[in-house]
């Protein structure tokens, strides 16, 4: 028989457990359990989602060099594809929320820098996305997609901006997002 | 427990449909009780309503200090059904019960030199849970021009569908000014002062780029962060237009006439 890698469970374990927010907006969505403005409640989560799990792919390679937890860098790629998922569920949602129209969504993005940062991150995770896979690493070869794949620090710095900008009075959220994203990305520059 | 049937009667009701009772009771901005839609509806011990005094001073002749059920017992509350619209882009149709402020100003009797009413709102940081001091600079304050004030559209309320107000509505006194933005109908009133100059308002202070003393509600100005044009009106699916004072224009657009309402917003 041939033996299973250390910690087998851990990719499909977090891309599942990734799923599971998911899984629960959907049962408040059919329940009413989403409140009296339930599109923008969920708009909300799903955004609020991104972020974290944006922050928490980040994390992965500190986590490896700085703690040497080696099964970090494992679940690295999961959690960048969670968080554009839930990106683009946002953008949806939003989109939603406009009944579609694409002139004030057009308005909005050009106008209004609230959220012409929401929708800059999101582009920038696009080609991210589309790059995720085992072959593009060795079709772009390792400097080259490495070089690509930093654009996730715009895109996370971006996604805290656009939050920063959308909380009316309470700052905290954003604040404590931005001040996770500032440390890890110097984790990143420092090696120990 | 559904109150007893509201239905429009008088010449300012709106004939849309009334927003159901359970959203007009949890989703609130109130943040004394918290920043969440929620909040304000879980913390709702936290406001003690009885007794309640309110003190009505400044610049009038005979200033009171009385109970809010006094206040009730001078001035009967009737049913008002008005459309609510929050700046954040949402609205509500609430049959409120209340009376107009303008009886209560004209029994104080404003002297010659009022210009202004000022309103504050109930200040117990030791009781409320979202009053925070970096929040907002409390307690909540809010103004309105003398005319404003005395317009008959212009509410003091005490209940909502028939029923005496909750605390996630502003009780047991709030005021309602159906052409505003919501922020301005400010709740949990303990005292009204007509003043001189324009009193200070607590979001004109917090952002002022972003909230103005007048406040009305305007489709052709946008807020800094979305467009005012449209808005969602709870229980609906999708978004229908915002109107010029809220739909009022006919009542109150000549209480600003000559000004500019992209600089006065």
């Amino acid at each position: 028989m041939r033996r299973l890698p250390p910690l087998a469970w851990l990719e499909p374990g977090v891309a599942l457990g990734g799923l599971v927010p998911a899984a629960f907006l959907g049962w408040d969505a059919l329940t009413g359990g989403l409140g009296a403005n339930p599109v923008k409640q969920a708009t909300h989560q799903t955004g609020q989602l991104a972020l974290m799990l944006l922050t928490l792919s980040l994390a992965c390679t500190p986590a490896r060099v700085w703690l040497r937890w080696t099964w970090a860098a494992r679940v690295r790629r999961a959690l960048g594809l969670l968080a554009a998922f839930y990106a683009a569920l946002h953008f949806g949602l939003y989109v939603r929320g406009q009944d579609v129209h694409l002139g004030r969504i057009w308005e909005d993005v050009a106008e209004r820098p609230f959220v012409t940062s929401g929708f800059a991150a999101l582009l920038l995770l696009v080609p991210l996305v589309l790059t995720s896979g085992k072959g593009s690493v060795r079709r772009l070869g390792f400097r080259r997609w490495t070089r690509l794949h930093r654009l996730v620090y715009p895109a996370a710095g971006l996604a805290a901006l656009h939050y920063w900008w959308g909380v009316k009075q309470d700052h905290t959220g954003p604040l404590l997002a931005g001040l996770g994203l500032l440390l890890l990305g110097l984790a990143r520059l420092r090696r120990p | 427990p559904a109150g007893r049937v509201i239905r429009p009667s008088g010449p300012y009701d709106t004939r849309e449909p009334l927003t159901s009772y359970r959203d007009m009771t949890t989703y609130n901005n109130f943040y004394e009780l918290g920043l969440g839609k929620g909040d304000p509806a879980r913390n709702a011990g936290a406001l003690v309503t009885r007794p309640w005094t309110v003190v009505v001073d400044g610049e009038v002749r005979k200033p009171v200090t009385l109970d809010v059920d006094t206040l009730t017992r001078w001035f009967p509350p009737e049913d008002r059904i008005y459309r609510m619209r929050c700046v954040e882009g949402w609205s509500m149709v609430m049959p409120w019960l209340g009376f107009s402020l303008g009886d209560l100003l004209r029994r104080v009797e404003p002297t010659g030199a009022a210009r202004y009413v000022q309103f504050t709102a109930i200040h117990a940081p030791d009781k409320l849970p979202g009053q925070r001091p970096w929040v907002l600079d409390w307690p909540y304050t809010e103004g309105l021009r003398l005319d404003e004030a005395l317009h008959p559209l212009t509410l003091l309320a005490v209940g909502l569908e028939g029923r005496t107000l909750l605390p996630q509505n502003g009780a047991p006194l709030r005021l309602v000014v159906p052409w505003k933005y919501g922020f301005k109908s400010i709740k949990a009133i303990v005292r009204i002062t007509l003043t001189r100059t324009p009193p200070p308002t607590t979001w004109a202070l917090a952002a002022p780029h972003e909230y103005g003393f007048y406040a009305n509600v305007n489709p052709a100005v946008p807020h800094p962060r979305w467009s005012q044009a449209t808005e969602q009106r709870i229980g609906e699916s999708g978004r229908r237009p915002t109107l010029p004072f809220n739909g009022y224009a006919e009542q109150v657009a000549g209480l600003y006439a000559g000004m500019d309402l992209r600089r006065n917003f």
